[in-house]
């Protein structure tokens, strides 16, 4: 359960930005949550929640954005999105070339895409 | 009057700041010839046996120190301190995981002189693996009873580590763990994971783990020269 430290981290972005735009008050919060990231978005939402009273962000929705995983193949040098990580015949090769050789260029991701704001 | 709502486009990566810290303290752990390296795990699968078992090794020719997580106690660094080896504690009271802010707070006890620094994190197999504390290398840790299918199930561990060691190879004759077949998974995951299979029993593996250390210690030398 380290979903409650990212959220912590999440909301000095959020009060940071909101000096900066002058926000009166945050209505909407918007993050990519990677597949690959390690934090689950269920707990993420719980976090989240708990963490935004008395905040700018007091009665703010969450909106949560999964990204997928994708691969770069250093065999043919196509990018690779994937299928869902838990399903059975989820692979971690290439499906055009068989290569093992590939490297993960996204679905680590955690990121605050987007705020709606009060001004 | 109305009041007025826009959007604010941010896109700013929420452990920014983690890993700006993560980032300075690496270059500082680096050029001071530091090499460090991060040990994630389950409870219990090993970290602090193998690390005496390594440290041993080690110290007659190397200034090795250790770096302890946990939530409570500071029985850990206490073992290592017993094998000869400074070590400092770090208790999180609570959080799973070590977060750079944390090695930044005990950083000033650090003597620039070591060779190795180890970082034992917090035992936990998934929430360590988001936090970069500014390692050169992490490991990922796996004993033969935790059971070999464990690589898919917490692959994050896995893709973000260089290094894969299979504790408690002794017990292999007796448990249904298949050793190649974890290895085999673990590679798909991440083709470029080293592998060592370890015993702190037998003392097997001990001595290859020290001497790819001793190698990669040489590499981050000749970078610096």
């Amino acid at each position: 359960m380290h979903e409650l430290s990212i959220v912590a981290d999440l909301f000095t972005i959020i009060e940071e930005q909101s000096r900066q735009v002058g926000a009166k008050r945050v209505t909407k919060v918007r993050v990519l949550i990677g597949e690959l990231s390690g934090v689950v978005p269920e707990l993420f939402r719980t976090a989240f929640h708990s963490y935004k009273k008395g905040t700018i962000a007091d009665k703010a929705r969450l909106e949560i954005k999964v990204t997928r995983v994708k691969f770069k193949c250093h065999g043919c040098g196509k990018e690779i999105k994937t299928g869902d990580i838990s399903s059975p015949d989820f692979s971690y090769a290439c499906p055009f070339c068989g290569s093992r050789e590939v490297e993960l260029i996204s679905g680590r991701d955690l990121y605050l895409e987007k705020l709606e704001i009060e001004t | 009057m109305e009041k007025s709502k826009k959007e604010v486009l941010v896109l700013e990566d929420i452990l920014g700041s983690n890993k700006k810290i993560a980032s300075s303290i690496r270059k500082k752990l680096e050029d001071k010839g530091i090499l460090a390296a991060n040990l994630l795990s389950s409870p219990g699968s090993g970290k602090t046996t193998l690390l005496e078992k390594i440290g041993l090794k080690l110290k007659d020719r190397y200034r090795v120190g250790v770096i302890e997580g946990d939530i409570e106690t500071e029985r850990d660094a206490e073992r290592i301190r017993k094998i000869g080896l400074p070590a400092w504690q770090i208790t999180t009271h609570g959080a799973c995981h070590l977060e750079a802010k944390m090695l930044a707070r005990i950083f000033d006890q650090i003597p620039a002189d070591l060779n190795f620094l180890f970082i034992e994190n917090v035992g936990n197999l998934v929430c360590p693996a988001s936090f970069d504390l500014g390692e050169s290398l992490r490991f990922v840790l796996l004993s033969v009873p935790e059971g070999d299918d464990k690589p898919r199930k917490y692959p994050e561990a896995f893709i973000t580590s260089q290094v894969f060691v299979i504790t408690k190879a002794d017990l292999l004759p007796y448990l249904p763990f298949d050793a190649d077949r974890v290895t085999a998974e673990a590679l798909e995951i991440n083709p470029k994971l080293e592998v060592f299979r370890t015993s702190a029993i037998t003392g097997e593996g001990i001595e290859p783990l020290c001497q790819y250390l001793e190698k990669k210690l040489q590499e981050l030398r000749t970078k610096n020269a």
